[in-house]
């Protein structure tokens, strides 16, 4: 210790050099605020961990997929396929960056060097859509490699086809991001988030079983069952998009507004 | 520069921090000092747009914090060592603030080594790290931006006193080269080593303020003579507060003269005349802090 003490005693170049001006001093543009919360979004352990889970996940549903049965399956059922685990996962990856503010109370040093909050939390969606969209598109690459592999080698008819169903997907991945940061902002406790990330939809799904009466209504509050259309690729009409409209106001929207509201209004403290 | 005026934050019926003003200038280090849960936190917090002040305001550099364009080039701010990361390397929470602010990446190798953090430490998460190299770490971070004014919450904790001693130089340097230094501590001896100027805070409240002489002025003189009794009686009929010394004479509440003229009047030859000394800042301390200290210590 009292080597290390001998350097840590000498001299400090580096503390207040003086070098620059206040005029020099710009403040943060948003760009580089998104640049470095997309960063601490995929710099930790735990995230990596995630994308580990991911990939295994996906590989696992590609290879069944590929292998049992005839072999014949076109693209965009790999594109079903290999985006499921991803749409499951990736939104915790959302929570983690925005829970980790409070749970790891890095919440202080973020506001503190970016004070103006509301585009903290505007990098903070943009970084998990992008995410979002960066992996879907990755997970359509690697459903293009398994649709050539059953093409080539187990003699599948090829059929190349993008539709309704992969457009659905990206949607419904962007918003679950989306979710995944409201969750995160309006609870800012990471087993809380996820807990009711995960939960929500199994705990709502056995209440529309369990009332068959309100039938009708489930799909407008619902936002589980307003997007089984959209992500198996059916047409949804006009009622079907204010069905989603409504239900992704319910549990995207309504968490946003109140995770907004309690990080704008709310006091930066680690204890 | 910090100016705070007024500032005042309650929390339901309680006065976290009360009407609490005072002045932090530049190539000054300013000690913040009060027992644990006497608002010192809260202040600061509030002096760094954290937590939005009941009524008051807190300026530095001559506007509230939040109006500041990229605050982590001006202030640098390390309210909690602990708030970190912990699964981050030193390194890379270095490099996000870096890249953050705009300061070159070189610089995060430059703070590392004025605060003492190898290399190999750096390349450490900081789940692995003592508070002592989280507080190098935090306050690397503050100075990461260069800034013209330091607020640092208790930065001296967890530090070995080498490790306060080689905080004192580093404050001492940056307030020589015309920096503001703000520093909080729940412990005088820490803090005395290292503040030019002392505000004391107590529940709330500021209860006394100015430089360690002008404090010591406020926490007496210390009397010897060869007859404690007789002498006692004669300035207590004087009007002026008397107690046993810690160490035996009298700690009197009045200036050398005073006592001198009234040991005179009262015909007691004094043998030792002398302002209190640090003890009797300590002793200043908890009296004029017992009365505000939490009973609960705060973590």
């Amino acid at each position: 210790m009292s080597a290390v003490d001998q350097t840590r005693t000498g001299h400090r170049p580096g503390t207040r050099t003086g070098a620059r001006t206040a005029a020099e001093i710009r403040p943060v543009p948003f760009s580089r605020l998104t640049l470095v919360e997309w960063r601490k979004q995929l710099d930790t352990r735990a995230v990596r961990w995630l994308f580990v889970t991911i990939a295994l996940l996906t590989a696992g549903v590609v290879t069944v997929t590929a292998l049992v049965g005839e072999g014949d399956v076109s693209f965009e059922t790999f594109v079903s396929n290999t985006s499921t685990p991803l749409a499951m996962l990736l939104p915790i990856v959302a929570i983690l960056a925005t829970t980790a503010e409070w749970s790891q109370r890095t919440a202080l040093t973020t506001f503190t060097l970016e004070p103006r909050r509301g585009r903290v939390v505007g990098a903070k969606l943009l970084t998990a859509v992008g995410s979002g969209l960066a992996f879907f598109v990755v997970a359509v690459g690697i459903a293009a490699v398994a649709h050539l592999g059953v093409v080539t080698l187990r003699d599948a008819s090829p059929d190349w086809g993008l539709g309704a169903m992969t457009a659905g997907m990206a949607l419904m991945i962007v918003l679950w991001m989306v979710q995944g940061v409201a969750f995160g902002l309006a609870l800012q406790s990471t087993p809380a988030a996820i807990v009711v990330f995960l939960a929500v939809p199994t705990i709502v799904g056995a209440i529309t079983m369990l009332l068959t009466a309100w039938s009708d209504v489930w799909p407008w509050l619902d936002l589980s069952t307003s997007s089984v259309p959209l992500i198996m690729g059916e047409p949804l009409g006009g009622t079907g998009w204010a069905q989603l409209a409504t239900s992704a106001a319910i549990w995207v929207g309504l968490p946003l507004a109140v995770g907004v509201r309690r990080v704008q209004r709310g006091e930066v403290k680690t204890s | 520069m910090i100016t705070v005026e007024h500032l005042t934050k309650r929390y339901g019926p309680v006065l976290a921090v009360d009407d609490v003003s005072f002045t932090a200038d530049p190539g000054v280090v300013t000690g913040f000092l009060g027992p644990n849960g006497a608002g010192k936190s809260t202040a600061m917090r509030m002096m760094c747009g954290l937590t939005p002040p009941t009524s008051g305001t807190a300026r530095v550099l001559g506007r509230p914090y939040a109006a500041l364009a990229n605050p982590g080039r001006r202030v640098g701010v390390l309210l909690d060592a602990s708030a970190q990361h912990a699964g981050r390397t030193g390194r890379e929470t270095l490099t996000l603030s870096a890249l953050l602010t705009g300061v070159d990446r070189r610089r995060v190798d430059e703070v590392l080594d004025v605060v003492g953090l190898t290399p190999a430490e750096a390349g450490r998460r900081v789940r692995t790290y003592s508070l002592g190299m989280r507080q190098r770490l935090g306050l690397a971070t503050a100075l990461l931006g260069d800034p013209d004014v330091l607020i640092l919450d208790e930065p001296a904790n967890g530090l070995d006193p080498a490790g306060i001693r080689w905080m004192r130089d580093l404050l001492r340097d940056f307030a020589g080269r015309g920096g503001t230094v703000l520093l909080s501590s729940h412990l005088l001896a820490e803090i005395e080593q290292v503040a030019d100027r002392l505000v004391v805070i107590g529940r709330g409240r500021v209860v006394a303020e100015g430089t360690k002489d002008e404090l010591l002025r406020a926490a007496g003189m210390v009397v010897r003579s060869l007859d404690d009794v007789a002498l006692a009686a004669a300035l207590r009929r004087a009007g002026v507060d008397v107690e046993p010394g810690a160490q035996g004479g009298l700690a009197v509440a009045a200036d050398a003269e005073t006592v001198a003229r009234t040991a005179v009047g009262a015909g007691v030859l004094v043998t030792e005349l002398r302002p209190a000394d640090s003890r009797g800042l300590e002793e200043l301390f908890l009296e004029l802090t017992a009365a505000d200290a939490r009973e609960e210590v705060a973590a």
